[in-house]
């Protein structure tokens, strides 16, 4: 096993976790950063998996998903701030159909 | 004349233009309303200039910056991408007509760049040919469509585009992860090269599992529609009605191109029968729901969940002979354009009385007939009665299924009919009545009348275009598409 494989498995252990916080907490911000968690992993998987060799397009893909990372993240976080300043918790309403 | 017409490169046009166009309107929110119109025209007169490119040249394929794949970025246009970038110029137009009369000068500030954004990240999902940047455009469709849930502002509203933001973010990242494994095993992310290149390894079914999951928890099939009747529900008229007659369409377009380029020819039976099975259970479900909605446009967006599921029916067919692929394009073009009327309609309706409570809808049919005609014929194409666009897919759908003794599924797509004339009528039986509680009406714009009455018809007259629409989905030769029909 090579350090990139290494790096790749990390990747594959990142997004676990990060799925599993998505599904397990209800707090918004835990949320958005188990979304970030989970797209870190995935970009260790990318450059992981190419390995060591001059491959410049892993490295493009994931500059290009840094980029909308951060675009989501910024309207995640000012979508949640909206939310608590309105509904005074910063967690959705259990029951979609219930939000009126 | 001719040359030039077909010289152009209408493909770049059709990005660049709404994108530069949304930049404008952010810039200069006073000329805002009238630049989004007429830059949504000019996208749907280049529609029409690819239309013809494609017609005398046969397929598009142009390199950006004079570079090519692997390394640069290809773009692509067929029949299929024509198809949904007419549609989508189509219901463009309604819906920016629509939304010229229906916000305040403030809200249309806000609404126009996001809504010219998100057209321009359309359009580009229908032109790129590789799967990465299909991500990134699956990505800035989902920014600016969760932006434009969130324009009304309400707790509602906002609560409907957190968790629309969550699972479509979800479902892009499950998306990208499939990406990087099919870029490690199969050294390319360009859909043509990967079609010569894939061979049944554990690797491409991990991939295509994890970009499967990723696009139907994006087109909101069962049960991973948990997301969409909030959103659509809760989103101002025009932009709920761009949701579901285009952004849900989007992540269908690339499950179905993935599907005819790569899980078919890998053999994908078993998958095609869970889509079948997760199809039908959609079929069946949402309609129920809509049903059991008293809010009118909840019972709309369920109807969304059960005609999504519609367009899965095709899967379990679409490798034997047929027309399962063309009836799921037919109901796929129809459902935009009627499901955007039912949703505009739906908006006169609660700008009318100020409610949307289907059960006091109080006799609106003698105070908004046109409203009500646009309800009832976008109704007619749900349903799938003739001569409605509708009626061309669904009978298209149910004859594959036939022929080929599925008889479980034309059971669930005759019952999804019926079940879906159940909720059309219960909502047009309260327009004729009188409610219990009279409400003070406050009167619609006639233009946002005429938007949903002219979507509407669009989707009765889609009807008679069969044998053109094919052909020209037919450009390129995808799936068959050109076939000469029964």
């Amino acid at each position: 096993m090579t350090a990139a494989d290494l790096y790749a498995l990390a990747g594959v252990g990142l997004v676990g976790l990060g799925l599993y916080a998505l599904i397990v907490h209800a707090h918004l911000l835990r949320k958005i950063l188990a979304i970030n968690v989970t797209g870190s992993g995935i970009f260790l998987v990318l450059v992981g998996l190419s390995g060591t060799g001059p491959d410049a397009i892993p490295q493009a893909m994931v500059i290009t998903g840094i980029v909308v990372a951060v675009s989501a993240t910024a309207l995640a976080l000012a979508l949640m701030l909206r939310l608590t300043a309105l509904s005074g918790q910063a967690e959705l309403p259990q029951d979609p159909d219930d939000a009126h | 004349m001719d040359g030039l017409v077909t010289q152009l490169p209408w493909a770049i046009i059709l990005i660049l233009l709404p994108l530069a166009a949304g930049m404008a309107c952010f810039v200069a929110p006073r000329i805002a309303g009238a630049l989004g119109l007429l830059s949504v025209v000019a996208v749907l007169l280049a529609t029409l200039g690819l239309g013809l490119q494609l017609a005398s040249a046969g397929v598009y394929r142009h390199s950006i910056g004079g570079w090519g794949a692997p390394l640069g970025i290809e773009l692509y246009a067929d029949g299929l991408s024509l198809l949904m970038l007419g549609i989508t110029a189509l219901v463009g137009i309604g819906v920016s007509l629509y939304a010229g009369a229906y916000f305040t000068r403030e809200q249309a500030g806000r609404f126009w760049p996001v809504w010219l954004f998100l057209l321009a990240a359309l359009n580009g999902l229908f032109l790129v040919d590789d799967v990465f940047n299909l991500y990134v455009c699956l990505e800035l469709i989902g920014l600016s469509a969760v932006s434009l849930t969130a324009l009304a502002g309400t707790t509602a509203a906002l609560a409907g585009a957190m968790r629309y933001l969550l699972a479509t973010l979800l479902g892009s990242l499950l998306y990208l992860l499939g990406v990087a494994l099919l870029y490690h095993t199969f050294g390319t992310v360009d859909i043509s090269l990967l079609a010569g290149r894939v061979t049944p390894l554990p690797a491409l079914w991990a991939a295509l599992g994890l970009m499967g999951a990723g696009l139907i928890l994006k087109t909101a099939l069962f049960p991973f529609h948990f997301w969409l009747p909030a959103a659509h529900g809760s989103a101002p008229a025009p932009v709920s009605a761009v949701l579901s007659a285009l952004v849900v369409k989007g992540s269908f377009y690339i499950l179905l191109r993935l599907w005819i380029e790569l899980y078919a020819p890998a053999g994908g039976q078993s998958a095609g029968l869970l889509f079948g099975v997760l199809g039908s259970a959609a079929v069946l479900w949402g309609s129920i729901q809509a049903l059991r909605q008293a809010r009118l446009k909840l019972m709309v967006a369920y109807s969304t969940v059960a005609q999504i599921g519609y367009l899965f029916l095709a899967f379990p067919l679409g490798g034997a002979a047929g027309y399962a692929w063309q009836g799921a394009l037919y109901l796929l073009v129809s459902h935009a354009l009627a499901k955007s009327a039912m949703f505009l309609a739906a908006g006169n309706l609660l700008r009318f009385g100020g409610h949307e409570r289907i059960a006091h809808l109080d006799r609106v049919v003698q105070r908004l007939p046109l409203t009500v005609g646009a309800f009832a014929m976008a109704g007619v194409s749900i349903m799938g009665l003739p001569p409605s666009g509708g009626f061309i897919g669904k009978w298209l759908l149910l004859q594959t299924a036939l022929s080929q003794g599925q008889w479980m599924l034309a059971l669930v797509m005759v019952l999804g009919s019926v079940l879906a004339a159940a909720y059309v009528f219960r909502v047009l039986g309260h327009a004729f009545t009188a409610a219990a509680v009279p409400h003070d009406p406050i009167a619609v714009p006639l233009r946002m009348e005429w938007a949903a009455v002219l979507l509407a018809a669009g989707s009765i007259v889609l009807g008679l275009l069969a044998v053109p629409l094919f052909t020209l989905a037919g450009i390129g030769g995808f799936a068959g598409m050109g076939a000469s029909l029964p």
